[in-house]
């Protein structure tokens, strides 16, 4: 999902889970319709919404992140989902009794993907993941979304680096000021002339405002 | 001299361990919901009443109760006040969780009035002698008296306090108490038993309340209907002093404002040649609550003042 600033991005994860209510359309998840249902409801389902700016329990520890994002239903136990997420993100293991606000930013939003994924979800939205990590850090969790995303789980990506979300993406929505402008498979989205003159064309026009 | 120093010393650990019991309970629903339960304080009125009531039903008579017995009342009794406790969240607070942060705040006084107005009507306005739970013996210790009613408030006073800290530390509703006390809409999102957190808010805040009632009750040997009024404020007190929503903080809080209480009572006629008197105990523990308040407003454990304190007096 690309779009400028503004242009209705968290708007639509939120209203997916649940967090704002949509005043007109319907949200239809697995041929049931989700409009209106409360966040909790919707992560039984098994949509999981990983907000932006990473939104981890900073007082808690590593392992206790993952306690609290844990939802006790049919599915798999707590150990099973521990030992996943660790697997994902070994750092996790090493630091499972840390203070979550000791941690970097970069671990910090591996932890709030492997905390996300303790309510296994079936599909996981995320808002920004790569928001103020180096570029390096940026590139160690992409892999591991794409990994995520082979295991069967699907994403809603939610980013602002176009280049690296229509590398990764199977399928791509550009939104501006709350409608679907364009959309089509990643390849062909990243060829499109008329991308660059929605998005990156309004980028230019700031930096020359500046 | 250092008789009464240990003597001093016992008592405001007793006092203080009865301040942290409802401290507790303050801060932890001002952890989770960002509210002031005015209704606090009456909780610690209730465990008093109801383990009066529960002791009288299970031999009939108040007096000459066995250890037993006692036991049986005050486990009962807590944990009747904590499903109180539950109910009135349900009742008076639930339906207002969305509205503005005065209106469950308005609620929880009515509740107070209706709580304190009931017992009166049911058990009558005037003070009842209250059994002492404990056998009373009384110790000398270099000089200065303690008395086992003392030792039993800090045995029981620090077992509960203890139990709270695993509960809230290493059990798994601690860990999801804390981590909505910490952000609520994360929590939410996460699809966290919200509900069940403040429940278990709910149950245990007010446990830990009438457990004070009740060893204050005992060591006085009196109950009122009107008793959680002030006892509720020196509290709340506490848990301003150490820092509103903090668990350490609020028995911290409750310790410096005992050992301030009983020095200052202590020496204040001293001081001022018996110009200002024991009677001026209240004026110094509410004293500090507005010196916390002009000075440190976060109290001594709380988090600096941040952006959500703001938003929170606009919308006042």
């Amino acid at each position: 999902m690309l779009g400028p600033n503004g242009a209705g991005k968290t708007t639509l994860l939120n209203s997916i889970s649940g967090v704002a209510r949509p005043t007109a359309g319907s949200i239809t998840f697995e041929g049931r319709d989700i409009t209106g249902m409360r966040p909790e409801q919707v992560v039984r389902l098994g949509i999981t919404h990983c907000p932006e700016g990473r939104q981890i329990f900073q007082r808690l520890t590593v392992e206790e992140n993952l306690v609290a994002a844990h939802i006790r239903r049919a599915g798999r136990s707590f150990e099973a989902l521990r030992a996943e997420a660790f697997d994902l993100f070994p750092v996790l293991k090493e630091r499972r009794n840390s203070v979550a606000s000791r941690m970097s930013g970069g671990q910090q939003q591996m932890l709030a993907i492997g905390r996300a994924l303790m309510a296994e979800p079936k599909l996981l939205m995320l808002d920004e993941p790569s928001l103020g990590l180096a570029p390096k850090i940026v590139h160690q969790i992409f892999r591991i979304i794409l990994d995520l995303s082979r295991n069967g789980i699907s994403i809603l990506l939610v980013e602002q680096n176009v280049q690296l979300a229509l590398e990764c993406g199977d399928y791509a929505y550009l939104l501006n000021t709350g409608k679907v402008k364009l959309h089509g498979p990643a390849q062909e989205m990243a060829e499109h002339s008329a991308l660059s003159e929605h998005y990156l064309g309004g980028v230019n026009e700031t930096v020359l405002h500046v | 001299m250092l008789g009464s120093l240990i003597q001093q010393t016992v008592n405001a650990l007793t006092i203080g361990s009865i301040y942290a019991l409802i401290a507790l309970g303050y801060t932890m629903v001002y952890g989770v919901l960002r509210m002031i339960n005015f209704a606090h304080g009456e909780m610690f009125m209730l465990g008093a009443y109801v383990a009066f009531l529960v002791l009288s039903m299970l031999i009939g008579t108040v007096g000459g109760a066995g250890a037993i017995a006692l036991t049986a009342a005050f486990v009962i009794a807590i944990f009747l006040v904590g499903v109180i406790g539950v109910g009135i969240e349900r009742i008076a607070y639930k339906p207002l969780r969305n509205s503005t942060r005065l209106a469950p705040m308005l609620s929880s006084l009515g509740v107070s009035l209706s709580l304190v107005t009931g017992i009166q009507i049911l058990a009558g306005p005037q003070p009842v002698a209250f059994p002492s739970f404990f056998p009373a013996v009384r110790y000398e210790v270099m000089g200065g008296t303690v008395s086992s009613v003392q030792i039993g408030i800090l045995i029981a006073a620090f077992a509960l306090m203890f139990g709270l800290h695993f509960l809230v530390n290493r059990s798994r509703i601690g860990i999801i108490v804390r981590a909505v006390s910490e952000s609520r809409p994360t929590a939410q999102l996460l699809g966290i038993n919200v509900n069940g957190a403040i429940s278990m808010v709910f149950f245990v805040g007010p446990l830990l309340g009438a457990a004070g009632g009740i060893l204050y009750a005992s060591y006085y040997g009196i109950m009122t209907p009107t008793m959680g009024a002030v006892i509720g404020l020196k509290a709340f007190t506490a848990a301003i002093l150490g820092g509103i929503g903090s668990i350490p903080g609020a028995m911290l809080g409750a310790f410096i404002l005992a050992f301030v209480e009983v020095g200052g009572t202590a020496l204040l006629p001293i001081v001022t040649h018996g110009v200002l008197g024991t009677e001026y105990r209240d004026v110094l523990s509410f004293a500090i609550l507005i010196l916390v308040l002009l000075i440190r407003p976060a109290g001594i454990l709380g988090e600096a003042v941040s952006e959500e304190s703001i938003v929170y007096k606009r919308e006042f």
